[in-house]
């Protein structure tokens, strides 16, 4: 089954036209890595599909495991399932790490961690960070962490992360790659994860490959490859000899 | 005027309305109560643990008995500084006096309670604490329109002494209703190595606060705290301020503010600080968050320096709600008026004001409990 299908979708962003006419779709359980050049629209396309107010769908449509989403608010996209994890997450004074958990836990502020939460908050090394105001003065790998466990607690049907693997330590990196692989795993949910350095494809299987470029998507299978084929011939080039897709997208 | 045995006897309505606004009915964690009603002192118990460290009781009561008060009663606030204070100087209903002993560490918390339940009364009171000698004490004072009361005003004296290396930590909590005229005229006068702290939270509607108290810091190195909550709603007028006059060698201010306004409210949030001497230093904080547009904050810094070598200096913002910070709550599976109130909760951080650890979460808790019944 497809988790989500993107027909058509041109989005504009501070009354810019930045996506036009984008068409792909997400299955259940797999992994898709998204690539592309900075400024070629990666962040727009998933804050579009989180239904963040500043990236306006214009025209086409997003469907959400069969609903049409296109209109929703961010709220609802989040109760439905979606879940987006912030390139730059903001600083929220006065609200703490805790608070935040338990938000994304559905619970109240005096809940308890129970046992299971507590050995996800100690092994994302966030323990010391559960009283402090949420991102303020957090470091570029403790944001990072602290922005998967979030989206972890959050128990979504599809995750969109936002270069998980962009300031963050080896360290780190394995440990947010092995999470969302079990969490992939031992569920029938999806992710779609940006990057640029393609480290995190060392710690993760991921079957799909979407690269944008120019307003255009293409996908393909062998992310490793692709990634490779990148480094060596760029972006254009590497779209004009893999065989693409065809069927699923 | 009665004084009965525990607070927990007086009436129910009564006790109900005072622990909303963060009064302690169990008295256990406290070093003394005083309770005033409409026009007079109902209940006034001192802790036994706490009896040879202060002194607590009507301050009319206290004028009569201690004729030494006079050096101390209208001295830092002037009689006929305005009409309001003019009407408190002609009559009067009490009050409470404290006086916490030369070095006496009070522990717990001292509590006092103004209420009105009464219907177009206007309520007049005079204060006066006195912190003598090497004293340390935190006092915590509730003021409340019973609900069932309707159109009633608070004119409050309140004239505090910090002495030589006291530290005094007041904090004040303003549950008045929306229909109460409020003009409390505070002053207190700090000697060398004093220290007062001021911690003000009004988070109730409230027809019209004014308020403008001022700090004298003639001690050397004496030091005053002003830190405000302020979240103003539903056509609140909130005219809120603090002024410190750095006299004496060393002597330091801070003054911080949190000021939220929605629903129709104005607040003018307003701080001056003036350094004259030429070894002085403060400074002053103003953050306020406008949630919508039928309302205003206006904040008002003075920074005022008469000699070289005062160091004053000011940081304000005042904006909206950044919509960053809405999506990413939404994002959460908040609803947008749910990550709103998050925010606004978060951004009256009690933890601002730097109180002991025990202390902060009590008075988080009362914003808390504030916050959430309304």
């Amino acid at each position: 089954m497809n988790l989500l299908e993107v027909e058509n979708v041109t989005v504009k962003a501070d009354n810019k036209i930045i996506l036009r006419d984008i068409s792909f779709t997400i299955k259940e359980k797999e992994n898709y890595i998204l690539f592309g050049p900075n400024g070629s629209g990666k962040t727009t396309i998933i804050n579009a599909i989180q239904g963040i107010p500043n990236y306006k769908i214009v025209s086409g449509s997003v469907k959400f495991m069969g609903n049409d989403i296109t209109k929703k608010d961010i709220d609802e996209r989040s109760k439905l399932g979606i879940a987006m994890g912030f390139q730059l997450p903001p600083e929220i004074k006065g609200v703490k790490l805790s608070d935040m958990l338990k938000v994304c836990l559905g619970k109240k502020s005096d809940y308890d961690f129970n046992k299971e939460e507590k050995k996800s908050i100690e092994a994302f090394k966030l323990t010391d960070l559960l009283n402090r105001d949420i991102n303020v003065e957090f470091s570029g790998g403790e944001k990072k962490r602290a922005e998967i466990l979030q989206l972890i607690f959050l128990n979504p049907r599809l995750l969109l992360i936002d270069e998980p693997d962009s300031g963050v330590d080896v360290e780190s990196l394995k440990l947010i790659a092995s999470e969302i692989q079990s969490f992939v795993d031992r569920t029938r949910n999806s992710s779609l994860i940006i990057t640029h350095k393609g480290d995190i494809l060392d710690y993760m299987k991921a079957e799909y490959a979407c690269v944008l470029i120019e307003g255009k998507m293409h996908c393909f299978e062998n992310p490793r490859k692709i990634f490779e084929n990148i480094k060596m011939f760029g972006y254009k080039e590497c779209i004009a000899c893999q065989k693409r897709i065809e069927k699923a997208w | 005027m009665s004084e009965r045995n525990q607070l927990k006897n007086l009436p129910r309505n009564i006790l109900n309305e005072a622990h909303k606004a963060g009064i302690d009915l169990n008295e256990n964690n406290r070093s003394g109560t005083i309770f005033h009603l409409d026009q007079s002192t109902i209940y006034s118990r001192i802790n036994e643990l706490f009896k040879d460290k202060l002194e607590l009781m009507d301050s009319r009561v206290a004028f009569q008995k201690y004729p030494w008060l006079e050096k101390y009663r209208w001295k830092l606030v002037s009689r006929d500084k305005d009409e309001f204070t003019t009407r408190v100087s002609k009559d009067f209903s009490g009050g409470y006096f404290m006086r916490i002993l030369p070095n006496a560490e009070v522990t717990f918390p001292l509590q006092s309670c103004l209420m009105i339940s009464e219907k177009n009364l206007e309520q007049r009171i005079h204060n006066i604490i006195i912190a003598e000698e090497g004293s340390k004490a935190h006092i915590m004072t509730s003021c409340v329109q019973h609900q069932e009361a309707k159109k009633a005003s608070h004119l409050g004296i309140s004239e505090i002494y910090v002495k030589k290396g006291a530290t005094l930590n007041f904090t004040m909590i303003h549950n008045w209703s929306k229909d109460t005229l409020v003009r409390p005229r505070s002053a207190v006068t700090i000697e060398d190595d004093g220290t007062f702290v001021s911690n003000y939270i009004c988070i109730t509607p409230v027809k019209d606060v004014q308020m403008y108290p001022s700090a004298i810091c003639d001690g050397k190195n004496s030091k005053v705290i002003f830190n405000s909550i302020i979240y103003g709603h539903e056509k609140s007028n909130l005219d809120i301020g603090s002024r410190a006059l750095l006299n004496g060698t060393g002597s330091n201010a801070e003054m911080i503010s949190r000021a939220i306004a929605r629903e129709g409210a104005n607040l003018i949030v307003r701080g001056a600080i003036e350094g004259n001497n030429s070894v002085c230093k403060g400074h002053l904080e103003c953050n306020g968050l406008i949630i919508d547009k039928d309302s205003l904050i206006y904040s008002i810094p003075e920074l005022i320096a008469r000699k070289s070598g005062a160091e004053i200096t000011h940081e304000a913002a005042v904006g909206k709600i950044s919509e960053k910070e809405i999506s990413y709550l939404m994002s959460r599976k908040l609803s947008k008026d749910q990550a709103i109130s998050m925010i606004v909760r978060g951004f009256m951080d009690v933890s601002i004001m730097g109180l002991p650890k025990s202390l902060n979460d009590e008075v988080d808790r009362i914003v808390d409990m504030v916050a959430n019944s309304n």
